[in-house]
């Protein structure tokens, strides 16, 4: 028999003997990043279900987070850090992952590098096949896989690396790697998990059981008392300034801690602090609350019934927003059209499942507050982080870390607040790190919607008429409720010319977790709404379905639904059009396997378009960029863009260099640090490209002039940037600029400027009407699919995606967004749904794995809108929107069903089979 | 406490005298504790190598306890086990597979665990091991229900005993997911067909997974089945009331109807896998 003590927990990490301390009965993750810093080794779930923990264990890969380190007694255990200088195959993955864009956020990044080093070390060349069985375990919610697959089959090919592009012309345009590779693939850059002061505390939440309660706290101070250890429990009556925060100041409403009522599952009431390990083991059921039970509301149908109880006295009707576009005379068209057709589409609760759960640290610095944390919002955070605690926003420092996977949740706070009225009251630093239960339960979701559209066209084709009913469902509190509700009724005529028009929108309170900024902020609900009763229409009409859409494109001239004329950075006519010998060949392909099948499968085609303004509708939305000139020739770009793994930092600078005429090498980047940083807005809105990157082209400039300025050179004149000294060429003239003896301006640069890009958009009238937008992207997807009729399995063969992009800045970048984006449509269209109260965790909750995603062709159509800088526009956000639409037409165009409840699951599929043919067959439409 | 016997012995007495929580692969222990540690007395079996591999006897193949899916995957076994290796490569990922052990699969006696219907359609039995001494028992009488095994509290599940006389069966294995890895199956299915020289089924065993608190076997499918020419179209044997064992439920991966309906389907398919694996 063999008791383990710590003298005796020996084992060999990374190639070195160690002695552990921990109890052996320690999760290994836990152990190697707690106890040995490790950490390179990400936690995700730990559960076994998303593999970001995943180490070598006597050369095999497991999951950290499913091992006692106990187990490993004698074991070799090899984490990333331990591959770097002593693998060659590491090295090559290294080298391939950066070239090829694999890594994005890059918390899923080590996991995926240490499945693929065993895989590798066993088989050099591995198949497609072979590479997705081996990375299977690992999930990643940034790339869409196609990337990672194609740099583990490309690492060891020396010929087939993506040929580096020199050239000549600055580095807009090119396919640059991102600056903040390199330490993505070494599992050093740092993520909210990763640090925090040694001497802080544990923080640990308690959280409402049920939906919706009254609750009453019994003897707080006895429980302190029993439980050595817990150094401060915190409630509401201890948030020092307001218990109210919102990311939309007039709406504000959610406590730091619920006062009497929680009002969603999962609802924060109290925060236990203390020694880590006191904090971790207690049982937090057997905090004394005291809960009562309410009768709670789920359905926003029932929320809206006169009888319902009110989720917040101050919104009676139960309703948080109601958003109105209306243009023409809608019924009159409707009356008069050739053809209608209506129905009525419905989609769930979606998580955002990143692989990162929230976390960080606050500290108390004086009279002031600094929090570190993952977040993409970091000067709204500023502001609500001061509110809080009644102190000014200059009192408040907001350090974002790297962030693994936001796509809008992480736009919200979630854990600062707790954080920082802990470590306000008890003057030591207080950490948090989100299990992924508490992160699913409380963190915000996709907005559930029910949406009836009824459509009208003329004999010939074209659209007359369109008009769009929407309900959301918007949770307990406002969170981004009210952008959902104008995104909506602005976009729900989708990228064409609807003469005629009416959207009408309510976002619906209920006691479940409040729905927020996904992706799209509800457009891509919407669209597939649209693009499935354009679908419907077009078919009505008798027309092909992607001539129907070419036919109807809005053009440069035509009139939006808001009464808007763009005028020019029109492109979805051109997106549509490339498609089109795709869409040709797909459809022949899939009639002839279809006609000589003797298998229940079933091939299709679908199509479907959209549009997305970038940047806030009809509101200011400012970003400034700061940039300088170091005295050692090199510039600090003052960065404040939240880089959630798309690759604003890499994008701006890009700008940045080219309007400066710098190479990008010269470039130091100084980012986010509210204290260093000018605010450069929220990543979110497909704004960072667009906003960020022109204030960052405009600060270029405005450094090139100023230095030229300051060199009496004249405008056309070519700066050299080198080592303290710069070179001035014009023409046959050439100048030096030593800079070392150059007075430091007020910011301690030779030479710096600031400047600040807000996009002009228009208020909207009361039918919504104006300029919402300076700037649309536009784009429109092809999925190709696989149906088994017995089954109801939905196999998504693949994707073409077309998108106007204004400027194609990082064309890599810009594949990994489309491919990114594509691969979180396919979840929605076919997998993913939340359910309250069930299945938070990422088993239950499915988003699709390295074997679900088809090859992506991303076509890149470059309609430049003046607006944006060197052209460009966002396309965050746009990649997402038409990948479920697309694929819900192809299903229907395989087997001649449609499905309105999403996702578009086996026994949902199989349903719809069998209704169809108990009803005698068809294709038909209600 | 954490407790590493370097034998079984040492093993079955730590557990007679603490009754502690055994640990082998760990890949259903640490996900059931959620946010709390993993706490009380331990005892790590994961160290015990004579509990580990496959040995080939006279009548029966025996696969120790701790056996993880990876070696089944690995290991040189007749065809007869082909649904239970294509099981194996189902559980999880390759990282689970590296850990968990076929014990552990068994005991945690999940509806869907993906082990347990190729098993039974190998018609498994198990050998129990305690300090007094050990017993055997069919895997079909061990799994009770829903997370509920025979198993008593000082046994160790120590081998897996596989007759031989299906190690020439057709063997398949289909499993029914909504993505392609990492995923609790909705339905599966594991058929092992067992021919004479003319081709004609002298054993059928037709298990389904996840549509019942327990996988469970087709009796009446499989008489039904006996006795038949493999080059029949087997297809036609399979009705809707052969499936009277199964009690599936809806749930969030799945409808209790779509379940049976995906059931028969897949019943069929695996049928004529089965048969293509004979001509």
């Amino acid at each position: 028999m063999n008791t383990l003590t710590a003298a005796e927990l020996t084992l060999s990490l990374n190639g070195t003997s160690v002695c552990v301390q921990s109890d052996p009965r320690s999760r290994l993750s836990k152990v190697l990043r707690e106890e040995f810093r490790l950490t390179g080794t990400k936690v995700g779930c730990d559960a076994g279900d998303c593999g970001a923990c995943t180490v070598l264990l006597n050369g095999v890969p497991v999951c950290a987070c499913l091992t006692a380190v106990g187990q490993v007694v004698g074991s070799e255990v090899v984490t990333i850090e331990g591959l770097q200088g002593t693998s060659a195959t590491f090295e090559k993955l290294q080298r391939s992952f950066l070239e090829y864009g694999a890594a994005q956020c890059g918390i899923c990044t080590p996991g995926m590098l240490l499945s693929a080093v065993a895989l590798l070390d066993e088989n050099p060349q591995p198949s497609e096949t072979e590479v997705m069985d081996a990375l299977g375990g690992v999930l990643c919610r940034c790339t869409g896989y196609r990337k990672i697959v194609r740099a583990v089959m490309k690492a060891n090919s020396e010929t087939g690396h993506a040929a580096a592009e020199a050239g000549t012309g600055g580095p807009v345009g090119k396919r640059v790697q991102r600056v903040d590779g390199l330490k993505k693939v070494q599992g050093r850059d740092i993520f909210g998990a990763d640090e925090w002061p040694v001497d802080s505390l544990l923080l640990r939440v308690v959280r409402s059981p049920f939906h919706r309660a009254e609750f009453s706290f019994g003897d707080l101070q006895k429980y302190q008392a029993e439980n050595p250890g817990v150094i401060g429990i915190f409630t509401a009556r201890d948030v020092p300034g307001l218990n109210r925060f919102g990311v939309i100041a007039p709406f504000a409403d959610q406590p730091v801690f619920a006062e009497s009522e929680t009002r969603f599952r999962g609802e924060a009431v109290a925060a236990v602090v203390g020694d880590a390990d006191a904090i971790e083991s207690l049982e937090l059921r057997k905090f004394p609350v005291l809960w009562k039970e309410l009768p709670a509301l789920a359905d926003p149908l029932k929320a809206l019934e006169p009888s319902a109880p009110k989720v917040h006295a101050t919104r009676p009707d139960n309703v948080l927003v109601r958003g109105r576009v209306v243009h023409g005379d809608v019924e009159e068209a409707l009356r008069k059209a050739d053809f209608v057709v209506e129905a009525e589409f419905e989609t769930g609760f979606i998580e955002h499942a990143y692989i990162e759960p929230e976390a960080g640290f606050a500290r108390r610095v004086g009279d002031r507050i600094e929090v570190q944390a993952c977040t993409q919002a970091p000067y709204t955070d500023r502001k609500g982080i001061a509110a809080i605690l009644g102190i000014a926003e200059e009192a408040v420092r907001v350090i974002p870390t790297a962030v693994g996977g936001g796509f809008g949740s992480k736009l919200d706070l979630s854990l600062q607040p707790f954080l920082i009225v802990a470590a306000w009251h008890l003057k030591q630093p207080v950490k948090m790190v989100y299990h992924r239960i508490e992160s699913i339960q409380s963190t915000t979701k996709r907005h559930p919607s029910r949406i009836r559209c009824r459509a009208g066209a003329a004999k010939d084709g074209k659209l007359v008429a369109m008009d769009v009913t929407g309900t959301f469902n918007t949770g307990a509190y406002a969170s981004w409720g009210p952008t959902v509700a104008a995104r909506v009724p602005i976009h729900a005529s989708g990228p064409y010319k609807v003469p005629h028009y009416r959207a009408l929108t309510q976002a619906v309170h209920t006691h479940i977790v409040p729905a927020g900024a996904f992706r799209g902020f509800g457009v891509p609900q919407g669209t597939i709404a649209q693009e499935q009763i354009y679908d419907a229409l077009a078919e009505k009409v008798g027309m092909d379905k992607l001539e129907f859409r070419i036919l109807n494109a809005l053009k440069a001239t035509d009139e939006t639904v808001t009464g808007q004329v763009l005028g020019e950075g029109v492109g979805i006519k051109d997106c549509l059009e490339a498609l089109r010998p795709l869409w040709i060949s797909a459809h022949k392909e899939a009639s002839e396997f279809n006609k000589s099948a003797h298998s229940p499968l079933r091939r299709g085609a679908g199509v479907a378009g959209m549009w997305y303004g970038c940047g806030n509708t009809s509101l200011s939305n400012p970003s400034t960029m700061r940039v300088g000139l170091k005295r050692d020739g090199r510039i600090a770009l003052h960065q404040g863009a939240v880089d959630i793994g798309q690759g604003s930092a890499t994008v701006v600078t890009q700008m940045c260099a080219e309007a400066l005429g710098a190479p990008l090498e010269k470039f130091d980047l100084v980012s986010g640090d509210t204290d260093s940083t000018p605010d450069a807005g929220k990543t979110s809105a497909s704004r960072q490209t667009f906003v960020s990157g022109k204030a960052a082209m405009l600060a270029g400039q405005q450094l090139r002039a100023a230095i030229l300025k300051l060199a009496g050179q004249c405008e056309c004149a070519k700066i050299q940037f080198a080592d303290g000294v710069l070179h001035f060429k014009d023409g046959k003239r050439q100048k030096s600029l030593q800079l070392c003896a150059l007075p430091p301006d007020g910011r301690g640069y030779v030479v710096s400027v600031e400047a600040t890009y807000d996009p002009p958009t228009k208020p909207l009238n009361k039918d919504g009407q104006g300029t919402p937008y300076a700037v649309y992207g536009f784009g429109a997807h092809l999925a190709e699919v696989e149906v088994d009729m017995e089954l109801g399995t939905v196999k998504v063969t693949r994707i073409s995606a077309a998108h106007d992009v204004g400027r194609a800045i990082n064309p890599t970048l810009i594949e990994g967004q489309i491919e990114g984006g594509a691969a979180q449509g396919l979840g929605m269209a076919l997998m993913e749904e939340f359910f309250p109260g069930k299945g938070e965790n990422l088993h239950d909750y499915l988003i699709p794995t390295i074997g679900d995603m088809p090859p992506v062709e991303s076509i890149l159509i470059e309609d430049a809108s003046a607006e944006g800088p060197f052209g460009a526009k966002g396309v965050g956000e746009q990649a997402l929107i038409p990948t479920a639409p697309a694929i819900l037409n192809a299903i229907y165009d395989a087997i001649g069903v449609r499905i309105y409840k999403l996702p578009a699951t086996p026994d949902k599929v199989r349903a719809a089979i069998l209704a169809k043919s108990a009803a005698g067959g068809g294709k038909s439409h209600g | 406490m954490f407790l590493r016997p370097r034998t079984l012995q040492d093993a079955l007495e730590a557990l007679a005298s603490t009754g502690g929580v055994l640990l082998a692969g760990g890949t259903d222990i640490f996900p059931s504790l959620g946010e709390q540690p993993l706490t009380g007395t331990v005892i790590d079996i994961s160290g015990l190598q004579e509990l580990r591999g496959i040995e080939t006897g006279d009548q029966e193949i025996v696969i120790g306890g701790r056996t993880t899916w990876s070696d089944i995957v690995s290991a040189n076994l007749p065809r007869g086990f082909d649904g239970l290796k294509a099981a194996a490569r189902e559980v999880g990922s390759i990282q689970i597979q590296n850990q968990a052990t076929i014990a552990g699969n068994i005991c945690n006696a999940s509806p869907a665990a993906d082990g347990v219907a190729a098993l039974l359609a190998l018609d498994a039995g198990l050998t129990l091991t305690s300090t007094e001494g050990s017993r055997e028992l069919p895997l079909s009488e061990f799994i009770l229900g829903n997370r509920r095994t025979a198993r008593r509290p000082h046994e160790i599940l120590t081998a897996v005993r596989i007759p031989r006389r299906l190690e020439n069966a057709a063997s398949v294995f289909l499993k029914l997911g909504a993505r392609r890895y990492l995923v609790i199956s909705i339905v599966m299915v594991a058929a092992n067909l067992l021919t004479d020289r003319e081709g004609r089924i002298r054993e059928a065993l037709i298990a389904v997974g996840s549509c019942s608190p327990r996988s469970v076997r087709l009796p009446e499918l499989e008489r039904a089945l006996v006795g038949r020419s493999i080059k029949n179209d087997l297809r036609l044997v399979v009705a809707g009331e052969q499936f009277a064992p199964l009690s599936p439920i809806d749930d969030v991966r799945g409808t209790a109807a779509y379940r049976t309906d995906a059931a028969l389907t897949l019943v069929r398919r695996a049928l004529a896998a089965c048969a293509e694996r004979t001509a």
